[in-house]
């Protein structure tokens, strides 16, 4: 095994492989807990730990997918420029929600962090961890975070979203469907957004919309504010 | 080709928005600057969707993979975690909460006091 990895292609072809295997085991059972991303790292993780092989020489290889991460980012202008129309009708609702949004998800992970007395490394990786990963991943090494950290909050409060959001619409009894799109995207960024483009088209949308704007509004803030 | 040709575009804008980063007097990140530069390009008409679009919804549909080497990273950093896990993921799941209530009943309000103002 460890000389198969010390050539870089094997551990892309491995990754793009377990990726696919789990992404279509998502598909099949359709369960939000199920996420490729996160059952994906866990098992290289594991099969790495198994045949004690080192970050470092897996990463050889796999920082050549990390790269396209960057033009991935940039993607995303353009699904923001796609939803500017539907943005442009309702922008004071949508703007003030995921402006308070975004303040209360910082404001409540560095509340608790320092209630729990967790380290400031540890503190600032979890801080953006309700909007998408490549930003939130920008933001915790903007604020020397440790970014695999970071991808692990987002992507667990991701799917902590899609699974809860029909359950806090009901609880919270909102009846608006724009209004349970963007928080649905505020919360839980692209993972959320897949639930809600099952509840709905106008969930999908402004779900959508939200990730771009919390994800604007939080760079900003953590300027700010840190 | 026709792809190919649309990363290319794509990779040299993130170059830009890099640059475009680095000239402004606090540090921001350079991806978020060639997201805007992206949004902006394409909202003036210099950049049209078909310059960019395959490239750039093949990446966005397969974004969660390019995560995946990001995510292995955490193997070196269990130690930061151990005998927290448990309290990681009940400020995940707490957090997560109140950013929707808030988000929601931000929003529900703000389109209260507009529909009051239009009936005024």
């Amino acid at each position: 095994m460890k000389e198969l990895m010390s050539n870089p292609l094997f551990s892309i072809g491995l990754s793009i492989f377990i990726f696919e295997i789990f992404t279509w085991i998502n598909k099949k059972t359709r369960l939000a807990v199920l996420n490729p991303l996160l059952l994906s790292i866990g098992f290289i993780i594991l099969l790495l730990k198994l045949c004690s092989i080192s970050f470092d020489l897996y990463n050889q290889g796999a920082q050549f997918i990390s790269m396209f991460l960057a033009p991935a980012t940039a993607s995303l202008g353009l699904s923001i420029y796609r939803q500017f129309p539907l943005l442009k009708k309702n922008w004071i609702p949508v703007l003030a929600g995921c402006l308070a949004g975004a303040f209360t998800s910082m404001a409540s992970v560095h509340f608790l962090c320092s209630l729990f007395h967790f380290d400031d490394t540890l503190r600032v990786s979890m801080l953006p961890k309700s909007v998408t990963t490549p930003i939130a991943m920008e933001i915790s090494s903007q604020l020397s975070g440790i970014p695999s950290i970071t991808v692990a909050a987002v992507v667990i409060t991701g799917i902590l979203g899609s699974i809860l959001c029909p359950y806090f619409i009901k609880f919270l009894k909102i009846d608006d469907p724009a209004v349970a799109g963007v928080s649905i995207g505020s919360c839980s960024h692209a993972v959320g957004t897949s639930k809600a483009v099952e509840l709905g088209e106008i969930e999908g949308a402004m779900s959508g919309i939200a990730i771009g704007i919390s994800g604007i509004i939080t760079v900003l803030l953590s300027l700010i504010f840190f | 080709m026709k792809h190919l040709f649309q990363l290319s575009i794509l990779f040299f804008l993130c170059i830009i928005g890099d640059f475009l980063a680095g000239l402004l007097p606090f540090t921001f990140p350079g991806t978020i600057m060639s997201m805007f530069l992206v949004f902006i390009l394409l909202l003036t008409k210099f950049l049209k969707e078909e310059h960019i679009a395959d490239a750039g919804d093949f990446l966005l549909q397969n974004m969660a993979l390019l995560f995946v080497p990001a995510g292995v990273a955490i193997m070196d950093k269990f130690h930061l975690l151990s005998g927290r896990l448990f309290l990681f993921l009940f400020i995940c799941l707490i957090t997560t909460f109140l950013t929707f209530l808030v988000t929601a009943y931000t929003m529900k309000l703000v389109i209260k006091l507009q529909t009051k103002k239009g009936q005024q």
